[in-house]
């Protein structure tokens, strides 16, 4: 993650619902137009299905379901983020990409106290950037959800 | 490493796992002259190449094992010491083979023992009548030290190993007369041994034209070593072939003239061949997974002092490599168990009238897209008495369920983990880890398991698998909008049911079944199972219906479409996915969609209509009895199409209020309910409220607090067994359930209490602050202790849980002091008696009261529970009821302090 030696962390920038997000660029394999996406029954609600990604399947999990917040009247997620864990492939399914942003510890933040626990659970702090807050989403808090154990 | 060398390693390894094999049938016929042959040259030819590769070590250990061969190829007694001690050497080559893969050189070390002791046999058996040129014997000492003069023989000289070798290679006659001429002013003192090899040569090489196509097979195929990787690389890549074969069929559909028809077609045919070709080079005989067991046994025999026989059939059956991999390791473990514990010692087989020997059977045969391997043995079978013995020690079952059990129920318990009835732990068997070792394997490569047993006569144990993981063919079908794969292989007939017709879909009550050839068939509507909606709508009499067959199994999946089979690439699931039991993988079609791949096994056991036998020895294996009791659910929408479900004990009233009362407050839905305002709170986090009318609530009270449970419609009341999958993490979800053969989710309320009120825990506490008391709840099941947790909480306690008696102990003696104790009955391990018994015993605790929580509520079982110490007993669903004697019983605490 850390790419210079002042420790400046680059972060792909995502909104999510109007609210900026960062993920750590090292996590993100690529950003993508989900297409076909195929529901899966009976599977975790912020699971939004499968899809063929050049060949390998991918799991695409809906940010906006699992960060608790509503979606827009048949405003289909635009795009999705590509990332790997654990030798699969999932899709993180948001809004819209922005730029790449190169960021110091400094404006670095713990979350706050208050902040939703379905959004504290899955922040792994804020960055106060000039105009708006980013916060940084810690991908495998994001994948930590149903299913794990009895995988393991 | 250079690739001679590598060459040899492999060459030689598998010349050393024929040797294993054949020495083991060489002890028990010590008279065929062909096996000795067999084994003497391939001893011989490694003994050749490690001299001429410069190995020292190796050559000098195979020399002295080939010298005592080479005494009984000429016709010294066999004995069981000699046949052990080449065994070990064959093993210390092995290791120095092992060390030498790894290291590229050979490892120090010293072979004297081994080497001293083969040529003290040498010379022992050099006594016997036979034995001609005794005094030539005396050199291999000296010889097996000295490769190095064989080494450094002179440009254009060859060594006598070689000449050896060329000489039993060359078949022709002719080329053997000069040779020894050769090689004689060399090495005189051995020369009459090549002597006396000519003789017994031709016999060997005789049977290996006659018969022993392994040996034959090795030379006269032209065969090529392919790295794995390679190979697997190779199936990939047709993988994607088949796929995009696939895609260009589905793109042709749909137009009807295209001048691409023919050439795809040819290339379809193809890529089948190609397909079919690589999946042959997967192929391998079972006999190769089955290779080291004659050793294995024989060792076991020696060692437990058994005599046994492994008797072999069906080596040349073939399994896709993947396949033979995972299930290697549990064949070998369960022939070892069966010369372990399940055949007799030979004198008790005298005493029970049976052959001294004893044996064990294994065979492998196909049987459709399966193939199936049994294990047998004729031994004493398993002892249902002892194993019961140890389900009761390891609380895998109590004593009333297993008096319910068959035996073959009982006996399903030794794949339990830990299981081993073994009265002594040999170096053999019976630490315990293994049968459940093996059922895992097998579970994971979609295979099943089955084990007979009859005292007396012995235990078979039939693993049936699937030839191939990789590319399976599936029929396609429609659901609700949704496409699915339904392996072809369990797929019987496809029948279109209508209105009118002579196949339609009746009822029974409910329950959907189809005449089928004087037969009913139940039926399971696939979108009802999965819970999906969206496509056409229901149509209850008409349908397409996919006979389907698992085990002795039959039942009718009802699916909107079928289209047509197509050969599927299976793609494991994502692990998010693979709770769910309805779904085995995930594969993509032509078009380039992803669909997943039914179960036919996860729909058989969610439908459980048809009460085979199976299925209910399947339920008995589910450990728990309590989940097993009828619970009544209510059953509703709220959010999405699925259903929903929430105990019916827990919920207070079902409310209808007018949308128009609902108001708004600090971004919540309130509305005014018996003269105070009830928060409303929706299952998905989203308020979605019905834009008129009256909107459906369930209205769950405690101590004058109300919360309202947004919902979309009421399902239904039904009283079922309940067995919940517990899914973990998923927040107001305790998992989900078949109800009525519909997946459905149970809610947790106690998710929900606190969104209402964020107090509404802590209140209580603040309350009471001084009364606040601690609970200590034991109970097995995480759905009740999820369940009453909360119910617990709010009645004013600090509460602990437990998840079984024992750790309701440990957490008592760690010090904490608790007020009371609320226990359930029926747990393994440790039941709720005997956790009673066991705190009464111990005075720190003696006075604690003790509730008793049980679904058994006869009078029976009450006193039983007095008079293991329980203050009071309430029924497992009687919430007020609970709340009622933790109240008496804190009211005489108080009296009494």
């Amino acid at each position: 993650m850390q790419t210079t030696s002042d420790d400046v962390t680059e972060y792909v920038t995502v909104l999510i619902g109007g609210q900026l997000f960062g993920l750590p660029i090292s996590r993100v394999q690529d950003v993508f137009m989900p297409d076909r996406l195929t529901r899966v029954p009976l599977s975790h609600p912020d699971i939004a299905g499968v899809l063929n990604l050049r060949g390998r399947i991918v799991t695409a999990i809906d940010m906006r379901i699992r960060l608790g917040i509503p979606r827009e009247k048949d405003a289909k997620p635009a795009m999705a983020v590509g990332i790997e864990s654990r030798g699969e492939s999932y899709g993180l399914l948001i809004d819209s990409v922005g730029e790449v942003l190169k960021l110091s510890p400094d404006s670095r933040e713990k979350n706050p106290i208050n902040l939703d626990v379905r959004w504290a659970r899955v922040s792994a702090g804020v960055h106060r950037l000039d105009g708006q807050l980013m916060v940084i989403l810690d991908v495998d808090s994001v994948l930590a959800m149903g299913g794990e154990q009895l995988a393991a | 490493m250079d690739d001679l060398l590598r060459e040899f390693l492999t060459e030689t390894n598998e010349s050393l796992d024929v040797v294993d094999v054949e020495l083991v049938r060489f002890e028990q016929d010590p008279n065929n002259a062909a096996i000795l042959g067999n084994i003497f040259r391939l001893v011989h030819t490694i003994k050749g190449t490690c001299g001429f590769l410069g190995l020292p070590r190796l050559e000098a250990l195979a020399h002295a094992a080939e010298t005592l061969m080479g005494k009984y190829r000429d016709g010294s007694p066999v004995t069981e010491q000699g046949v052990t001690m080449i065994l070990q050497t064959i093993d210390r080559l092995k290791e120095i083979l092992g060390d030498l893969e790894g290291a590229g050189a050979e490892p120090e070390g010293e072979d004297g023992d081994l080497i001293s002791q083969l040529e003290e046999m040498s010379m022992a058996a050099d006594t016997a009548p036979a034995a001609a040129p005794v005094a030539q014997k005396a050199p291999p000492p000296v010889a097996a030290p000295e490769p190095a003069v064989e080494r450094t023989l002179r440009p254009g000289e060859v060594s006598l190993d070689e000449l050896e070798r060329a000489f039993r290679e060359t078949e022709a006659e002719v080329a053997v007369a000069p040779l020894p001429e050769v090689a004689a002013p060399s090495v005189v003192p051995e020369a009459p041994k090549v002597e006396a090899k000519k003789p017994a040569a031709r016999p060997a090489k005789a049977v290996a034209a006659g018969g022993d196509d392994e040996i034959e097979g090795v030379k006269g195929q032209q065969t090529l070593r392919v790295n794995v990787d390679t190979l697997e690389q190779l199936m990939t890549m047709v993988s994607e072939l088949v796929l995009t074969r696939n895609q260009l069929l589905e793109i042709v559909r749909r137009h009807e003239d295209s001048e691409f028809k023919v050439p795809l077609q040819r290339l379809s045919n193809v890529t089948a061949e190609l397909q079919d070709g690589v999946m042959k080079t997967r192929m391998q005989p079972i006999g190769n997974a089955w290779q080291k067991l004659p050793r294995i046994v024989r060792d076991l025999g020696n060692e437990l002092g058994k005599q046994i026989d492994l008797d072999m059939h069906g080596a040349e059956t073939e399994l896709d490599r993947q396949v033979l991999d995972l299930i290697k390791d549990p064949l070998t473990h369960m022939v070892r168990n069966s010369a372990d514990h399940g055949l007799e010692g030979t004198e008790q087989r005298r005493l029970a009238g049976k052959p001294e020997k004893g044996t064990i059977k294994l065979s492998a045969y196909h049987e459709g897209g399966h193939i199936v391997i049994a294990i047998s043995d004729d031994g004493r079978g398993l002892n249902t008495d002892r194993i019961k013995k140890k389900i009761l020690e390891q609380n895998l079952a109590t004593e009333a369920e297993l008096e319910k059990m068959t035996e073959a129920q009982i006996h399903k318990y030794i794949f339990a983990p830990g299981f081993s009835t073994a009265a002594a732990v040999t170096s053999v068997s019976g630490r315990g880890v293994g049968m459940d070792v093996v059922r895992t394997n097998i579970d994971q490569i979609g295979g099943t398991i089955d084990l007979k047993s009859v005292p007396g006569e012995g235990t078979t144990v039939t693993i049936k698998i699937p030839l191939t993981l990789a590319i399976v063919s599936a029929l396609i079908v429609e659901s609700a909008g949704d496409r699915f794969a339904v392996p072809q292989l369990s797929v019987i007939e496809l029948v279109r049911a209508q209105q009118n017709s002579e196949h339609r879909i009746e009822r029974i009550k409910d329950t959907p079944v189809l005449r089928l050839r004087n037969k009913l068939l139940p039926l399971v509507h696939l979108r009802q199972l999965l819970g999906i909606a969206g496509g056409e709508p229901l149509d209850e009499t008409a349908g397409f219906i996919v006979v389907t067959q698992v085990g002795s199994q039959t039942f009718g999946i009802v699916v909107d479409q079928v289209f047509h089979t197509e050969e599927i690439v299976v793609k494991p699931m994502s692990s998010k996915l693979r709770h769910i039991t309805m779904f085995s993988g995930t594969t993509i079609l032509g078009d380039g969609s992803v669909i997943m791949i039914i179960d036919p096994n996860g729909i058989a056991s969610a439908i459980g209509t048809d009460v085979s036998t199976e299925a209910s020895e399947k339920e008995a294996d589910s450990r728990r009895g309590n989940e097993r009791q009828l619970i009544s659910m209510l059953v509703f929408r709220a959010g999405s199409r699925e259903q929903k479900a929430v105990p019916l004990s827990l919920v207070t009233r079902l409310e209808e209020v007018a949308v128009d009362k609902i108001e708004q407050a600090h971004g919540r839905h309130l509305v005014q309910y018996r003269g105070a305002l009830m928060p409303l709170v929706s299952v998905s986090g989203f308020m979605e409220l019905r834009s008129e009318g009256s909107q459906p609530l369930l209205v769950f009270s405690d101590s004058g607090r109300s919360m309202g449970l947004v919902v979309d419609e009421i399902v239904d009341i039904v009283e079922d067994a309940l067995n919940i999958e517990v899914s973990a993490d998923v927040p107001g979800l305790l998992g989900s359930a078949v109800i009525k053969g519909q997946a459905t989710e149970i809610l947790d309320i106690g998710h929900y209490l606190p969104l209402a009120f964020e107090d509404w825990f802590k209140r209580k506490e603040m309350r009471i602050e001084a009364l606040t008391r601690k609970l200590l709840f034991v109970d097995d099941s995480p759905f009740f202790r999820n369940m009453l947790t909360p119910v617990l909480k709010a009645a004013g306690y600090d509460v602990v849980t437990a998840a079984g008696g024992s750790e309701g102990l440990d957490i008592l003696k760690g010090g904490d002091r608790f007020d009371v104790v609320v226990s359930d009955i029926e747990m393994p391990e440790m039941n709720g008696f005997e956790f009673a018994e066991a705190m009464r015993s111990d005075k720190r605790f003696a006075t604690t009261p003790v509730i008793a929580l049980s679904s058994l509520t006869n009078p029976a079982a009450i006193e039983r529970a007095r008079v293991a110490g329980f203050h009071d007993y309430v029924a497992k669903f009687d919430r007020q009821g609970l709340i009622a004697a933790l109240k008496e019983t804190s009211n005489e605490i108080a009296q009494a302090a």
